[in-house]
Formats: C-alpha cells, structure tokens, sequence
C-alpha cells in the first residue's frame, strides 16, 4: 500500500494564509463589542522629574469623554515590584504605568483619555496641560561611561591569560565597535481590547509574544486570579516587542475596570517609541593570532545602556567565547544607568550586536593576518564550545562555509580592498559568520480526535507570522499520517495547554517537540479504545504494530486488521490527551546551537558614498526545517532587519531633551522593497537527535545575526574604509 | 447604514452625509468632517482588513483602492469621496476563489506576520489598474511605500510579477 507522504519537511502553503489575504485575520486592536470605549495615552513631555499637576478638565468636558486616568483615579494596583515581574522581565523594578506622579522617561503614559470614539479620545489628548517638576536628566551613554557598573550577568569565567597572549601575537587589533539603539517597529502597533463581563472576568485581545504571560501579569497586578483569559490569534509582528507586557495592556485594563465596559487602547506610531528597545553599546575587541592564523586571545567588553529601575542584559560577548577555537578569553559586561524605559530583546537579542562586532573584528584580523575571510574561520574551526566545556550537538558550519562560498563565487573575489569596480561603482565582497542558541523550554500540548474524524491539537503559543500555525499542523499531521486538511491548530489562548514565549527560536523546539509528545500519546489512547470495541480487528497485537496511515489505525501493513479513525470515534466518541514536555536528558552533556555564513556584495558610488546591497547568501545550519517556505521566509526576513541594521537604523535622541526625534517611520527608516537584494537562502543538511525530538532548532532569529557585519567587512573590500559604527551612512563612507 | 453614534452630549458639529460604494455596495453614510477614510471603514463599519500603521501616510498598510487607484486612506477624509466606488481587500475575492493576487501571496509566502499584506496586495492591484510596473525595479520602485517589517519584499516581488499580467487581463493564472 502507499502510505501518504509526510508533510514534514514540505513548503507547505501557509495554512492562515487564505485569512491573511483576504482581511479577516483578526489582531489586537480589531475585536469589537457594543459600546467599545476607545483609550488614548497621553506621554509625558519630560525625561526626569514629578507631575505636579494635570489638568483634566478641559478633556473631561468634552462631550463622549468618559474618563480620564491619571495616577490619582486608577484602580488599586499591586505596591510591591515583584507582582510586575513577567516571564521576560529584567533585573530591577519593572516599570509601574500610572503608578505614581514620578516620571521616569520621555514618553511616559502618564494618562489615559477613553471616549466613545477614537478621535473624540484623541482630541481630548490634546487639552490635557501638565505641569512638572523637572529634574535633570542623562540619556547620552556616552557621557556617562564612568558610571558603569557590572552587568548581573552570568558570563563564562575568563580562560588563559588574554594579556600575555596579545603580547606573543603576530598580529593584534584593539578596536571599538558601536551599535545604536533601535526599534522593534513591528507593523501591527501594540493594542489591547479587553472584553469587560458582569461578572468581574476579563478577556484580553493582547499584541503579545506570550498569552499566559500577559494573563499572569494582570492577574498579579490587579489581584484578578482565575478571572483573566488572554487571546491572540494573530499578531501583526513582535520581533521581541510582545515579550513582556506593554502599557496599552496596563491602561486599557485599568479603564475597563474601572468603568466596567469594554475598552481598547493602540499605540500611535510614535508611542511604539516609548518602551523596549535594542541597547546602544560599545564594544571593545582586544584580539590577536599568529602568522599562520590561529586566534591566539580574545578580549570582548561590552558596555551597554540600562534604565535607571532595571538592569537590562542579553547573551552580547559569550559568542566570542564560543564561536571559534581560542584559548585566552576574557568576556566583560557593563550597563549604564540612564532616564529612559529599560531596553527589550529585539531579533537575536545579543547575537545581533555581539557578533557583529566579533566578525567585523574577525575581518580585521584576517585582513592584519594576510588570510582569505573564508579559510581565517575555518583555521580556528572548533566543534567545542569551551565556554560550557561541551561538544556541539551538530555543527554543519563547514557545509555553511562552503556551499554559502559557492553559490555566491566567492572565489571571483579579488582580496585587495578597492580593486573591484563597475563604471562609477566600487565593489565589495563580505562574509561573516553567524550564531544563535538552539533552545528548548518545557511545553504543554493538547491533541483531540473529534467526531467528526478532524485532529485538533491546541497549545497557548503564538504565530508572530514564525509559521505556527503551519508547522505544527505539519507535525500533527505527519505523527498520525494525516492529510493536513484534516488538522487543525488552535494557539494564541491563555486557557489553551502552557507554552513558553514565542521568541529565541525555541517555538518548534519546545512546542512542537509536545504537539508531537501529545500525538503520541493519543494515538495510545486510540488503540486503548478501539481494541475494546466488540469484534475488533485491533484486538491482537502489540503498541509497536500500531500505523496510522491514510486517516487509519491498524496494524502492520494489513488494513484488513485496522480501522478508520472517523469510525473509532464514531463508536467510542472524542478521545484527547494531553501532555507535558521538557527538554531531553540528553542535551545535557552537548552545547546546541544553529550556525549560518553570510555573504553579502555591495556597490558603493565612488564620488556620492551611496551604497547598496545588490547580493546576500545565507547558508544555514538549523537541523531539520519542517516548512523551508516558511522557514526561508524567516532566513530572508532575518536579512532584510540585518540590512536594516547595517545601513538604516538608529533612533537618535536629542539629548538636551532626552527624547527621540526620529520616532516615526518616515525618519526611522527600515529596508523598503527597493533595498531588498537579490538573496539567496540555503539550507544545510544537518543531522541532530540530541537537541530534541524533531532534530529542529528553529530559524527566527539566526537569519539576521552576521548581515550587518558581512555588510561591513564588504564595504571595507569595496573602499578600503572601516567604519566602524553603525548605521554605515554616506556620511562614514565618504 | 448609520456609520456613526449620534453625537454625544448634543455636540453639534456638522455631520455630512456621503453616498460611497464600498466593495460594490453602496452605504449611505453620515460622517463627520474629520473622519478620515481608514477610521471611517475600521473604527465605523468595523472593516478591520485594511490597517493602520502609522496614520501618516508613512507605511502603506492602509492602501485601499478609490476608482481604481491606490490611495494611502489614512491620508484622505472619508467626505472627500461622496460617490466614489471603493474597494478594499474584503471585495477582491469572489465567492469562491481568491483573486489572483492573492492568490499569488499565498503561493509565494509573500507574506508572515500579514499585517501590511492587504496594504501590498492592494497597491499591486492598483498598480495593474493603473498600467504600471512592466519590471522587476519598476516593481521595487512602485511598491516601496508599502512597509513589510517582517521583510517579506522579495517573496512579494515575485508575487507581485507573477499575478501582474493576469491582472491586467494578459496572460493565464
Ligand atoms: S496607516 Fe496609512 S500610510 Fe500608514
Ligand atoms: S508580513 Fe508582517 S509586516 Fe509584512
């Protein structure tokens, strides 16, 4: 007999793809109910200091106004910190909305309008007038450098002796890379409805990364256990941004309980400029090798801005202790306090800026050692990952190194800076290397065969457009040799089986590993039913004979001895089951990690510094990709942000002010379809039955780690310059 | 259809009343002056398949079709249009099926999160209406005021050139 093909490893259609194209995905800020009251924030004008007084009534006068919240009128809220404390929240306090009149940042909600319409709120933003007590303010990490203090990060223990290294190297470089702070900007901005029920009960419409972890923090903080369901069945991108609980989640709750009615609250554009952010930082790399190439000492410090109630820290320097062979490392990390809202996990938080900054230094070195980028890397190859002292799981990086190599000529590639030109244009040619952790995080799973013969499995994760949806209805369907059709995922739902965040590509790692988990065992359950029926012809035999085959159940290769499943749950009724998964005893004793080789060609105009992207290939070593449409969409996503990264974006504050100037997107500029670059994603075979059951480690963040600095080392072949701070602008190029 | 609340506390600013076809429907509609376009069909008649990202005119996930052509409706005010037809991504597909642009994203995977997708699809429509986009950087250049954070451009590029000529009546989908 012919056994369907499974739908692991096809490029399936996105299965939300029909909803996404015809307008009836539902985000956020789109849920409706009679007599939907519509919030509007007011943010404060002043980075430092107290409210002294707000004046209300001119807003409150206005007809349709229904409220106006302040931190004088809001609802009781939990007084200790901990109780704000979500699943992704950083050292310190974490910031209170409405708390109290201190005022911690520009850009602060410090009161919320909500009217019976969208414009009658906003008008009523306008009348507002505060008068604050003003304090002075810092916002510049660089003019504070000297209040740097220790990270509370646990980074790896120095090894070797780095000084005395440097000073028997060949060749050494000691330079400062600088990366700017940067906005997640997802498309969708940040919007809560909450459905208010007489009974006290809340359901939330939330734009997040993690449904129980929005539920938690309002149960927490409000004192509403047991009463708090949060829902998002679709997200209009997050990137980080939906990680932790933002305030339109706070205010728009405090509205609906006090005036018990339903409310919404959205951003504007320039208030999703107004919470998490990626850090601005320096980074200082001490290296050195000896003249046939071998690293031979690694210094990487890192000093990074903070907020003033939190320490924010990410995984920035362990790279440099991990990606390569070196036996003299020092890894050093620093915040710096400053009046402005604590930075946020953005696209492989870390990664994005650590390994920049190390593969932009690796191209130096190479550059001081004589050596090809390419065969530099692959002399200080290691299998090792010495800061946790284990072997990787799986490590294709070579296949990444090669294949990437080839598929982009890289060996057309002349080695001298400036010696590649078209007509008015220089020609560069840059490669990097990237990294990201392969995770995995315990996760629940639900999976149902229903009545009417349709698998339902059910997890409370999200689809930040990660392809959620498709994937795990892959999975669920390969496990019981389905037709797609005949599955269906339901996510996005706090009362749906407990999942982690959706972030640090661990989605597929840790919630796919329980779909499957959880398929298994209802596929136990099944046959546990069907023997017992009366003349069974699964009565015989044993689990390990068990197939499920073409919506069937029987066993070995006879159909005569099986069953339709519409057929057994037509006689026993639904059966479910439901697991809980963690990660596997056997990635103990490995490191896990996926890798990538990113090459990347510019084109610089030679009299004007205009430069551009014409070319990126990202070969990539992820272990097994269930959906490579999906998948690659991720890779080329990743690309594009690293673009972004290298040449666009910053958000620059006006320090006398300790605001930002550029916050809207005609001025914080992101890629646009005519700076996206012939690009090429390559998959690499990569076997791993350490890192967890489905051998996948997950793809939404390696895409963009190594593009900025693959870009960079290109515009270094194409003018000789090393610009060393980002965005690389005209400006740095000329 | 009554688009509106009447206004609240006896405010009594003008309220105009426009006759629009939207999706091939016609709605007689009282709006206020202020209203603009995208909140009239998000915020009043509860179309939420066009999106706001910005409201200034800065990301193109509101695009929306008017005659024809596209238009940022973010940008306009709903009075400004008494009589003109509409269409939005809710009326581009029929009964049942897609149309070919859609169609085309959904193959391509020309979209993830799917936030500015309506936005995009209904500039390439508009884009095929109005005759233009004969090249891939005609493609790039025309559809760059239509933002994808999630960096879907090369993915709806292809969508894009493929649907393209089926659109304008060229070629077979
Ligand atoms: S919402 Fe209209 S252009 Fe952004
Ligand atoms: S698909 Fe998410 S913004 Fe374009």
């Amino acid at each position: 007999m012919t056994a369907m093909q499974s739908p692991v490893g096809k490029p399936l259609d996105r299965v939300d793809g029909p909803k996404k194209v015809t307008g009836q995905a539902q985000y956020a800020g789109e849920f409706d109910a009679p007599g939907l009251l519509y919030g509007s924030a007011v943010s404060s004008a002043i980075a430092r200091g107290r409210i002294l007084t707000l004046h209300t009534e001119a807003a409150e006068n206005v007809p349709g106004v229904r409220l106006v919240l302040t931190h004088l009128n809001r609802p009781k809220m939990a007084g200790e910190n901990d109780a704000y404390e979500d699943m992704d929240a950083a050292d310190g306090a974490p910031f209170r909305p409405l708390y109290n009149d201190r005022v911690l940042y520009s850009g602060q909600p410090i009161a919320l309008v909500v009217a019976e319409d969208l414009e009658i709120a906003r008008h009523a933003v306008s009348l507002i007038e505060v008068e604050y007590d003003v304090e002075s303010h810092e916002t510049d990490l660089y003019a504070q450098l000297d209040r740097a203090h220790d990270a509370p990060a646990e980074l790896p223990e120095a090894r070797g002796n780095v000084d005395a290294a440097l000073a028997k190297s060949d060749q050494t470089i000691d330079v400062e890379y600088r990366v700017p702070v940067e906005h997640h900007n997802p498309m969708e901005p940040h919007a809560s409805t909450v459905m208010y029920f007489p009974d006290g009960s809340l359901l939330i419409y939330d734009k997040t990364q993690g449904t129980q972890n929005s539920q938690a923090y309002i149960e927490q903080i409000f004192g509403l256990e047991g009463q708090v369901r949060v829902r998002a069945p679709f997200v209009g991108g997050a990137f980080g941004s939906g990680l932790r609980p933002q305030y339109q989640l706070v205010l728009a709750v405090m509205a609906s309980l006090t005036l018990k009615a339903p409310v919404r609250v959205t951003l504007t554009r320039q208030q999703m400029f107004t919470f998490g952010y990626r850090p601005r930082m320096s980074q200082r790399l001490r290296m050195g090798a000896s003249a046939d190439g071998k690293l031979q000492a690694i210094e990487h410090s890192v000093i990074g801005q903070t907020s003033r109630f939190e320490d924010f820290t990410e995984h920035v320097a362990e790279w440099s202790g991990m990606l390569y062979h070196c036996d003299n490392v020092a890894l050093k990390y620093s915040l710096v306090p400053l009046d402005v809202y604590t930075p946020l996990d953005m696209r492989a938080p870390g990664a994005t800026e650590g390994v920049y900054a190390l593969e932009s230094a690796m191209d130096e070195l190479a550059c001081a050692v004589g050596m090809d980028p390419v065969e530099f890397r692959l002399a200080n190859y290691t299998d090792f990952n010495a800061n946790e002292g284990k072997p990787y799981s799986s490590k294709e990086l070579r296949a990444c190194y090669a294949q990437g190599a080839a598929r982009f000529d890289w060996n057309k590639r002349s080695a001298e800076p400036r010696s590649m030109r078209e007509g008015h244009e220089l020609i560069g040619m840059g490669m990097a290397t990237g990294v990201w952790e392969a995770m995995q995080m315990p996760a629940s799973a639900k999976a149902a065969l229903c009545s009417d013969g349709t698998l339902r499995v059910s997890s409370a994760t999200t689809d930040i457009g990660t392809g959620t949806y498709t994937v795990m209805t892959q999975i669920a369907a390969a496990a019981f040799g389905l037709p797609v059709e005949r599955v269906e995922f339901r996510l996005g739902d706090s009362s749906f089986p407990k999942a982690p965040l959706q972030g640090g590509s661990f989605t597929v790692s840790s919630v796919g590993s329980a779909v499957q988990k959880a398929c298994d065992a209802l596929k136990e359950k099944i046959w546990e039913a069907a023997r017992q029926l009366a003349d069974s012809p699964l009565a015989q035999g044993a689990v390990d004979d068990l197939r499920f085959v073409d919506g069937r159940l029987q066993l070995g290769d006879s159909p005569e001895h099986g069953m339709a499943l519409e057929d057994i749950v037509a006689t026993c009724g639904p059966i479910e089951a439901e697991v809980d998964g963690k990660p596997g005893e056997a990635r103990e004793k490995y490191a896990t990690a996926t890798h990538s080789a990113v090459f990347a060609e510019v084109r610089v105009d030679e009299a004007l510094g205009t430069l551009r992207v014409v070319r990126i290939v990202s070969a990539v070593a992820a272990g097994r990709v269930v959906n490579p449409k999906t998948a690659g969409s991720q890779i080329q996503g990743g690309v594009i942000w690293g673009i972004g990264q290298a040449l666009q974006e910053e958000t620059l504050i006006d320090h006398k002010l300790g605001r930002y100037m550029n916050h809207n997107l005609a001025e914080y500029h992101i890629p646009v379809h005519a700076d996206s670059p012939e690009l090429d994603v390559i998959f690499v075979e990569e076997h791993d039955e350490i890192v967890n059951a489905l051998g996948s480690k997950g793809v939404g963040e390696i895409g963009i780690v190594g593009v900025a600095a693959a870009i960079g080392n290109a515009v270094y072949h194409a003018t000789g310059k090393r610009v060393r701070e980002l965005p690389i602008t005209l400006d740095k190029v000329l | 259809m009554n688009a509106i609340t009447p206004p609240p506390g006896g405010n009594s600013h003008a309220v105009h009343l426009i006759s629009l076809s939207i999706n091939g429907k016609k709605h007689e509609l009282e709006v206020r002056p202020w209203t603009t376009l995208l909140d009239l069909l998000r915020e009043n008649l509860q179309m939420t398949g066009t999106k706001k990202g910005c409201d200034h005119g800065q990301c193109g996930a509101c695009t929306v079709l008017v005659d024809g052509r596209r238009i940022n409706s973010c940008l306009t005010l709903a009075v400004m249009h008494d009589g003109a037809e509409l269409t939005t991504i809710e009326g581009l597909a029929s009964e049942d099926a897609l149309h070919p642009m859609q169609a085309a994203f959904v193959k391509h995977d020309a979209f993830q999160c799917g936030y500015c997708t309506p936005g995009q699809i209904c500039s390439a429509v508009g884009l095929a209406n109005e005759g233009r986009a004969h090249s891939s950087a005609e493609i790039r250049e025309m559809m760059s005021g239509n933002l994808c954070r999630c960096g879907a451009y090369n993915n709806i590029h292809d969508a894009v050139q493929e649907a393209l000529p089926v659109c304008r009546g060229e070629g077979t989908a």
